[in-house]
């Protein structure tokens, strides 16, 4: 995907969302560290120009509840921060890339902590496949088949497919 | 215990007297003749090694009676013989104290039927508590020459001028385990930059110091004899340098931990590590050193103290100090001293001998008539110190993995081979 | 490296780690639900020689924060049986099926002797009078919470180091993120020897008082007036104590730090012990978030700490 493709993703799925939930009240985008937050912030951005309301936007970071812990090093990128009561609220969550599904799972197990929504939806830019666990996304920029082996990288310039280099456990580059 | 007739051959005789290539024929415990080309229907191989007069041990822990899960005087005599060893004075510190002819006499007779020439140490005071004289003439009329309180200094000066005093008239001397115990109290390790720096209290060089300037004085006092026990720091080995450069009649001893160690082996907290008096500095283990080659210290002791496993896998603060040593003590300082044999088998076998009146039967020369108490030692053989197969019942040495070069071939306790091939006999 | 035995062990990158760390540990411990699956099914066993309720207590929120499981061998208990060895106690708890032993006790160097015996994660939690790391790292994180970084900020240490684990392990933490120390005691208070010791020592501390950014207090303990140490407490108060006037001299934005439980009147002061600018009760409350962040670096991440 090159970045026009990108910024014409996000305001699809922008008008899905609003169309989805009858409107934004009520409505809150969480992304996911490390990709998923800018791209929870350009969404934010967009649903507040076509919409013109403002969207709360928290981050999580799932490090402590990933299930394949003690396999191999997995430190919290950034510190959690949902400045707001997540409860009776539909949390969108905000992933750049959907693979196995554990990290979904985790976010599911960390909002549990925070409160209980409404409703939780997943948006993500790419579907690569490859799923282990029965999640599935609600929005969806592209879908990219993949082998397992090779990385998905999203960035402000577009999405790239490369080699594996590093083991990542989120099979991003 | 005289065993029929044996040659020790091909070796060379190294004694007081000087060295020289000889096989040794020994016969009903005495040697019979050096000289060259002799044979016996039994035959002991010196090929390549040196044969000696028996090594003398002035300061060994024997533990019996009273903490006999550590060592025996069976199995410390054993552990001697292996170390070379034909003759170990035992401390005293034992359960009850060695301060009566009644406990003299029992390990003289646990000795006797031992495979090294065990003599006993007898108390300065009663139970060593350093309050009142123990019955040292008494002691004296069983073949005590050696008193002492050790594992304590005797605290009191005017107790210990008392002691040297009436010491003087039974011909025999008072060994000192220097020690100020107001100063040194609460330690565990020598005070300096590792006590700081680990966090453990430590005993400074002066609770030593000020104990060896003080009998020094009392032996100015009384003219009685001194010998100062395993002498540690530098100020120590000038100030016995100094009052044997005056002429007084003091001796002294250093142990080879105290020549080989230093207080950083004591961040791995590991209570082997932990002796009295303890591990000192590096320019301590120079000086004690430098003591040895100049003649300020008469003998190496091995200060051989047997603990229990589990004794010494207590924290170290509560662990009890003291370390092995019979076994390691002969190789430790062929391979680290840099001096030669004859000194080396000097400060080991006929000096200690003398200090402990035994010369006459231990400590040679290795000449006809003199009691067969030999030993033969391969200067070139190299082996590691493996705790686990040591003879000793306690396997607490500092020295587990070390490699050495000089090792025990045979050793011969009054013509019989206790130990042959680097293997105990009995 | 799977223990925490000494700060030496961790050095700048390790400390630094940790304190990032601690940061997400803090946002978990102010949720609703302050607490995380991470070390679900892991068990982490307290074993304190010596009483200490306080500390004893934050491990074990920490542990139960992260979901483990918790059990508690301490002299208090009289679990820990007298005449029982040490070895023979912690092998008894280890064939238990451990995974970290947190462990305090009056002899210096215990932790490295379990280290030895155990194949459990051993976590000092302070050893006779050699180290505390826990709370050195708690202590850099509360100044760097306020200052932002201990590089070239002055801190001046008062009080028995000599028997101070906490000062032992604070000189090494706080020069390893590149602040200077001063150590403030009368003589009979300082170790030995400083040789090696990156530190400078003063006896003046009203001297010393406008010069640091930080002032961190020790504790004066009744007992070292009966060894010798100090004519009297009263004494010492005097000279060393953090009073009212000498509060004064501090700097404006200086801070004010102790490990606790502070003897109010003695070493410090009690209306200094009230001021903003003393930072005791951020000091424990960070405590739980820094000991989440060594548990989980030990036991949850697989990674190296240090």
């Amino acid at each position: 995907m090159t970045a026009d493709d990108l910024r014409r993703a996000i305001t699809r799925i922008a008008h899905e969302i609003i169309e989805h939930n009858h409107g934004l009240e009520h409505v809150a985008l969480v992304g996911l560290q490390t990709g998923g937050v800018p791209l929870a912030r350009r969404l934010a951005a967009t649903l507040a120009e076509i919409e013109g309301s403002e969207v709360p936007v928290g981050t999580l970071d799932v490090a402590f509840y990933r299930d394949d812990i003690g396999l191999r090093p997995v430190l919290p990128e950034a510190v959690t921060d949902i400045p707001f009561d997540i409860t009776g609220l539909t949390v969108v969550l905000v992933d750049d890339v959907l693979f196995t599904g554990r990290t979904v799972r985790a976010a599911l197990n960390a909002l549990n902590d925070y409160g209980r929504a409404r409703a939780i939806q997943l948006a993500v830019m790419v579907d690569r496949g490859h799923r282990e666990l029965p999640m599935r996304p609600d929005y969806v920029g592209k879908n990219l088949p993949t082998r397992r082996d090779e990385m998905v990288d999203v960035s402000e310039e577009g999405v790239v497919i490369g080699d594996i280099r590093d083991t990542d456990p989120r099979g991003r580059a | 215990m005289a065993e029929g007739e044996l040659v020790i051959r091909g070796g060379e005789v190294v004694d007081a007297t000087g060295r020289r290539r000889a096989d040794v024929l020994v016969r009903d415990g005495v040697v019979v003749e050096v000289g060259q080309g002799l044979d016996a229907r039994r035959v002991l191989d010196a090929d390549g090694c040196v044969v000696a007069p028996g090594l003398v041990d002035l300061h060994t822990h024997l533990r019996e009676p009273g903490r006999e899960e550590a060592e025996t005087v069976e199995t410390g005599a054993r552990a001697a013989a292996l170390g070379g060893y034909t003759a170990v004075v035992a401390m005293p510190n034992t359960e009850p104290a060695i301060d009566s002819a009644g406990v003299v006499r029992q390990v003289l007779e646990a000795g006797a039927r031992s495979c090294c020439d065990v003599r006993v140490a007898g108390a300065i005071t009663v139970d060593r508590a350093g309050t009142r004289l123990a019955p040292m003439a008494e002691m004296a009329e069983l073949g005590v020459r050696i008193f002492t309180d050790d594992g304590r200094g005797v605290q009191d000066a005017r107790l210990m001028r008392r002691a040297l005093e009436y010491a003087s008239a039974l011909g025999v001397v008072l060994a000192q385990h220097c020690e100020d115990e107001a100063l040194a109290a609460g330690g565990h390790m020598h005070e300096g930059e590792w006590s700081s720096r680990l966090g453990i209290p430590g005993i400074p060089s002066e609770a030593e110091e000020l104990m060896v300037m003080r009998d020094i004085a009392l032996a100015r006092l009384t003219g009685a004899r001194v010998h100062f026990q395993h002498l540690s720091t530098a100020g120590s080995v000038a100030m016995v340098g100094a009052a044997k450069a005056q002429g007084l009649p003091i001796t002294a001893e250093a142990t080879p931990h105290h020549f080989t160690l230093t207080a950083a082996e004591v961040a791995s907290y590991d209570p082997v590590f932990k002796v009295n008096p303890p591990l000192r500095t590096p320019a301590d283990v120079a000086a004690v050193r430098e003591g040895l080659a100049a003649g300020v210290f008469d003998a190496i002791a091995t200060d051989h103290a047997p603990h229990a496993q589990e004794a010494k896998e207590a924290p170290f603060d509560e662990a009890p100090p003291g370390m092995l040593g019979l076994e390691t003590a002969l190789s430790l300082a062929l391979t680290e001293l840099d001096l030669p044999i004859e000194q080396v088998l000097a400060l080991c076998s006929w000096q200690p001998a003398r200090v402990a009146g035994l010369n006459g039967q231990h400590g040679g020369p290795v000449t006809e008539g003199f009691p067969a108490n030999l030993c033969v030692i391969d200067t070139a053989a190299t082996w590691v110190v493996e705790p686990e197969r040591l003879a000793s019942r306690s396997r607490n040495t500092p020295y587990g993995g070390r490699k050495l070069t000089g090792r025990v071939r045979h050793t011969l306790l009054r013509g019989e081979p206790v130990v042959a091939d680097g293997v105990a006999q009995r | 490296m799977k223990h925490l035995l000494s700060i030496a062990d961790l050095g700048a990158e390790g400390i630094e780690e940790v304190l990032r760390v601690s940061d997400s540990f803090v946002e978990v411990s102010e949720r609703a639900i302050p607490k995380v699956p991470t070390l679900r099914g892991k068990t982490v066993v307290s074993l304190f020689y010596e009483e200490s309720t306080r500390t004893r207590l934050s491990f074990e929120t920490a542990a139960r924060r992260l979901s483990a499981d918790v059990m508690n061998f301490s002299v208090g208990t009289s679990s820990v049986k007298k005449g029982e060895s040490l070895k023979d106690t912690v092998e008894t708890i280890e064939a238990m099926g451990i995974d970290a032993i947190v462990v305090r006790h009056s002899s210096a160097g215990v932790p490295w002797q379990l280290a030895d015996w155990v194949d459990a994660s051993v976590i000092n939690a302070g050893d006779g009078w050699h180290e505390h790391p826990t709370q050195a790292l708690l202590d850099c994180y509360t100044i760097r919470q306020r200052r932002g970084s201990l590089d070239g900020l002055r801190i001046a240490i008062v009080g028995d180091i000599k028997h101070s684990r906490v000062a032992r392990s604070d000189v090494l933490a706080f020069t390893a993120l590149g602040a200077d120390v001063t150590l403030v005691a009368p003589p009979t208070l300082l170790p030995p020897s400083l040789e090696g010791w990156p530190v400078e020592v003063s006896h003046d501390f009203d001297g010393v008082l406008p010069k640091v950014d930080v002032v961190y207090l020790l504790r004066m303990q009744q007992e070292r007036q009966t060894e010798a140490l100090l004519p009297s407490l009263r004494e010492y108060t005097a000279r060393y104590g953090l009073t009212t006037r000498r509060a004064h001299l501090l700097q404006d934005d200086a801070l004010v730090m102790h490990p606790g439980p502070m003897n109010r009147g003695v070493e410090i002061a009690a209306e200094v012990a009230d001021l903003p600018s003393a930072l005791i009760t951020k000091q424990v409350a960070n405590g739980v978030a820094v000991r989440m962040a060594v548990l989980f670096l030990l036991l949850g991440s697989g990674g190296d700490l240090g």
